[in-house]
């Protein structure tokens, strides 16, 4: 009901600061949320409630025209495994397109890895993306301004202007970037913008059936996830580059980079 | 029936030639590959020759007149090859022109368009200064003949429209054509170096990359510029001298022929001269280059950062024969023995510069290639195999083949180029002897035409 | 010469770079770019339009309310339609039935037997996909609205 709340006040606002105009015009509930340009939009995973399914990979490979064979994504999840005798072991097969169905972890270079389950120490998923920094080195590296910051939070490629230079893709620090195997220029998560000026959640965020992603306008005080974010002990990943993540995490481990 | 259409598996850019190796992010490939090892290389190459003929031109080391000019016309050679490799890699390269269009000066690439078009119209002016006289001489020798066929008659408007209208070769004129050299040259230098150290740059700002952000990069990267192009233009001087020798001695060139032109002994002599002279400013800045390599080396492993741990595994281990046998040992201390031992000759000069060339490029490839052999999640690896034979189109430019078309096009546009500018164009007199003798074309100095 | 050159990119550079190509409110680093791009993601198609159960089904609902209640109190209630029925997309206009996606696959997702005792999967029933039924998709015995053993 976040949104909900948050529409509420804004029709209340409008409708009240224009009551003559409001009697000729309808106010369009959607129209009001995607032109509030005091909105940030922020991402939440908790990573205690997923248990990498990969519906949400699935579900954004196919909403944003990702080829779904291809081997890269915008969203994914990773496994941490533990052993009890502390070795650590992490994989991500095709970005958990397919969710984890083989209990062996892959090595890479064709290999698996088979743990004896009873040596299983703590092992959890990682639901990954865009981080959508507030100082974000993709763009900053941008030799053409082909990537850019929008107004909202979400950062974003112009696949008109984009020259396929791949520096965004080096500069990024979060492996969230990459080329798109047929347009040929660089691609990221959008957060689901077409989506998400719509008044609607991401295609990642409705796909998951446990809640581990949520979204949030981070302006907004009094969205409950606004408010588990201000209030609750949360991460970012990799906040030692000083690129100001806008993805928060509850129950990061410090393996998870 | 969306993912029906999409079902068939798809080649992203970069699986091609990347192996991965325990926990690498489903998006990291080798995005950067042979072409962006072409790329510095070839810049620095562009850039160390154009510094090797400043040295001439505005410090006046009298020693280097013959290789300035000649180090000059292949700077210029190489200039739209500096280009061709980041061409080649761009993904989309029909929109390159973007760069110039909308640059987003926070990009170090985007200086690339501005600082690129500076740096050429630079060599272009002083290329044309240089040899304005060539072509007027050129021209009028052209213009009091009366027999001129159809490709002479090309050739004489060819070089009248180089002279630009400047047709005045008196004393006073050529003065002002050296001065404006000199001025050229001087701003020539900064202007190299900031194009080959912003190529540093590119790499040196990357944050997200443990391997490639440094400081010292941009540095590095200039003075393992300028030795790989000095290095490049003493064995392209020597090479050439010696068809020219080959061709003084056996008098099979039009130009050997003639009376003017020099002899084997002569051309021998001052081969020895030059390359010595070259040889030695390629030691200092060789000194300098290494030092600050292993400085970087040691600091990353005395201050021992979270990412020292990869970084260790990667230059010590797994990169350990491409890092400390091929870079170090076969392309840096084996040359500089070979330069510093004494009686050092021609040919031994001209050995270790191919091992530097070696080592240089070697260089290179351990940075672009070395800095993304590991996962940004700092769990895995990844290994580069160079696609050799091409199946389609992005492993021929992405692959052996690109950077081999990439490593000749040079040489090609020189032969060229030294018909317009002949690169070993002795002083005023040898322009008007030949004149006299055959009195068809300017010296066909260039070595690259044996007949 | 060269300020001729100059300005003919100058000039070229005036016809070729669109007009709404400038600094953005977050400033030159950050947001220099063709501003109109913006409404070009905005306006891409949705695909999946449901919107799950935190939301009541706002889409499926329309016309198939009695299934959507109903299924919602099952404990396959949280997962959104679409994650098996597919995307709607034109729905019911095109495609006029939704391709339902019955695999093995789609259940082993969350039903691979995976021993991590901390973490959520715990408290997923799981199988071991290479002994439990291989001939059989899973559709065939399990309800896959009303997953409940006893009411099999």
């Amino acid at each position: 009901m976040k949104r909900r709340d948050f529409l509420k006040k804004s029709i209340l606002v409008i409708a009240g600061a224009s009551v003559p105009l409001s009697a000729l015009q309808m106010v369009d509930p959607k129209k009001v949320l995607a032109e509030n340009l005091d909105i940030h939009w922020a991402f939440l995973i908790d990573t205690f409630k997923c248990v990498g399914c990969g519906f949400c990979v699935k579900a954004c490979k196919t909403e944003n025209n990702i080829p779904f064979e291809a081997n890269v994504t915008r969203t994914w999840v990773e496994r941490y495994v533990y052993t009890k005798d502390d070795r650590r072991y992490i994989d991500s097969p095709k970005g958990a397109l397919y969710g984890y169905t083989d209990p062996r972890i892959d090595m890479g270079m064709g290999e698996y890895k088979e743990i004896d389950p009873d040596n299983v120490g703590k092992a959890f998923f990682v639901p990954k993306l865009c981080n959508h920094c507030i100082t974000p080195p993709c763009t900053q590296v941008c030799p053409v301004g082909a990537t850019y910051k929008a107004d909202n939070g979400v950062v974003l490629v112009d696949r008109s202007w984009c020259i396929g230079c791949g520096y965004c893709i080096m500069a990024c620090p979060y492996g969230a970037r990459f080329f798109h195997p047929t347009l040929h220029v660089a691609d990221k998560c959008t957060f689901c913008y077409h989506r998400i000026t719509k008044g609607m959640d991401t295609a990642c965020v409705n796909a998951c059936p446990f809640g581990a992603r949520k979204m949030c306008n981070i302006r907004d005080i009094d969205d409950p996830i606004t408010k588990i974010i201000m209030n609750q002990r949360v991460g970012v990943l990799k906040d030692e580059f000083g690129t100001k993540p806008q993805a928060f995490y509850i129950g990061l481990a410090q393996e998870v980079r | 029936m969306i993912e029906q259409v999409a079902q068939h598996a798809m080649q992203v850019h970069g699986e091609a030639w990347t192996v991965k190796e325990l926990f690498v992010l489903p998006n990291e490939y080798i995005y950067w590959s042979i072409q962006i090892v072409m790329y510095p290389f070839m810049t620095g190459l562009v850039a160390g020759a154009f510094v090797l003929s400043s040295l001439y031109h505005v410090f006046g080391v009298k020693k280097l007149k013959e290789i300035a000019r000649f180090s000059l016309v292949f700077s210029f050679a190489l200039l739209p090859v500096a280009m061709m490799p980041l061409l080649l890699h761009l993904q989309q390269p029909l929109r390159g022109i973007n760069v110039l269009m909308t640059p987003h000066f926070t990009s170090a690439i985007s200086a690339f368009g501005i600082v690129f078009l500076t740096y050429s119209f630079i060599v272009a002016s002083e290329l044309w200064f240089e040899y304005r006289k060539h072509f007027v001489l050129t021209y009028s020798r052209l213009e009091v003949r009366l027999d001129l066929g159809f490709f002479d008659n090309l050739r004489r408007l060819f070089f009248k429209t180089l002279t630009l209208g400047a047709f005045d070769i008196s004393e006073e004129a050529q003065e002002k054509d050296h001065k404006a050299v000199k001025v050229l040259a001087s701003i020539g230098i900064p202007i190299a170096c900031f194009l080959h150290g912003y190529a540093g740059f590119i790499f040196g700002s990357v944050k997200a990359n443990a391997l490639w952000m440094t400081p010292l990069m941009p540095v590095i990267f200039i003075c393992s510029a300028v030795v790989s192009g000095i290095a490049l233009c003493i064995l392209t001087y020597v090479l050439t001298q010696e068809i020219r020798k080959f061709m003084a001695r056996r008098r099979i060139a039009r130009w050997a022929k003639d009376t003017g032109a020099p002899s084997f002994e002569e051309l021998r002599g001052a081969e020895e001269q030059e390359v010595r002279t070259v040889s030695n400013y390629l030691l200092y800045f060789m000194i300098a280059a290494i030092t600050l390599e292993i400085l970087d080396l040691i600091f990353r492993g005395y201050t021992q950062v979270k990412s020292w741990d990869i970084l260790r595994e990667v230059i010590m281990e797994r990169d350990f024969f491409k890092i400390f046998i091929l870079q170090y040992t076969i392309g840096n201390a084996l040359p500089f023995l070979m330069m510093i031992w004494p009686n050092r000759s021609v040919r031994r000069v001209t050995a270790a510069s191919v091992l530097i060339l070696f080592g240089v490029f070697m260089m290179r490839w351990n940075v672009v290639i070395g800095g993304q052999a590991f996962s940004l999640s700092f769990a895995g690896f990844m290994h580069y195999h160079m696609p050799i034979i091409p199946h389609n189109w992005e492993t021929f430019k992405e692959g052996f083949f690109g950077a081999l078309t990439v490593m000749i096009t040079p040489f090609v546009i020189f032969y060229f180029l030294n018909k317009i500018f002949p690169a070993f164009l002795k002083d005023d007199e040898s322009v008007e002897e030949f004149e006299g003798v055959n009195g068809k074309s300017a010296p066909e100095f260039s070595a690259t035409r044996p007949y | 010469m060269v300020i001729g050159i100059v300005l003919a990119i100058l000039v070229f550079r005036l016809f070729y770079v669109p007009n709404d190509f400038e600094s953005g409110e977050r400033g030159f680093m950050y947001s220099y770019y063709r501003q109109s791009n913006e409404l070009e993601w905005e306006n891409q198609p949705i695909k999946y339009l449901d919107t799950g159960k935190q939301h009541m089904h706002e889409f499926c609902i329309e016309c198939h309310s009695h299934e959507v209640e109903i299924r919602t109190e099952d404990l396959h209630g949280v997962i959104a339609c679409e994650n098996c029925h597919g995307p709607a997309l034109d729905h019911p206009i095109h495609p006029e039935k939704l391709e339902i996606d019955r695999s093995r696959e789609v259940c082993l997702r969350c039903h691979t037997l995976l021993t991590y005792t901390t973490s959520e999967r715990k408290r997923i029933p799981g199988i071991d996909p290479k002994e439990h039924m291989t001939e059989y998709e899973c559709v065939e015995c399990h309800n896959p609205h009303n997953p409940r053993l006893e009411d099999m």
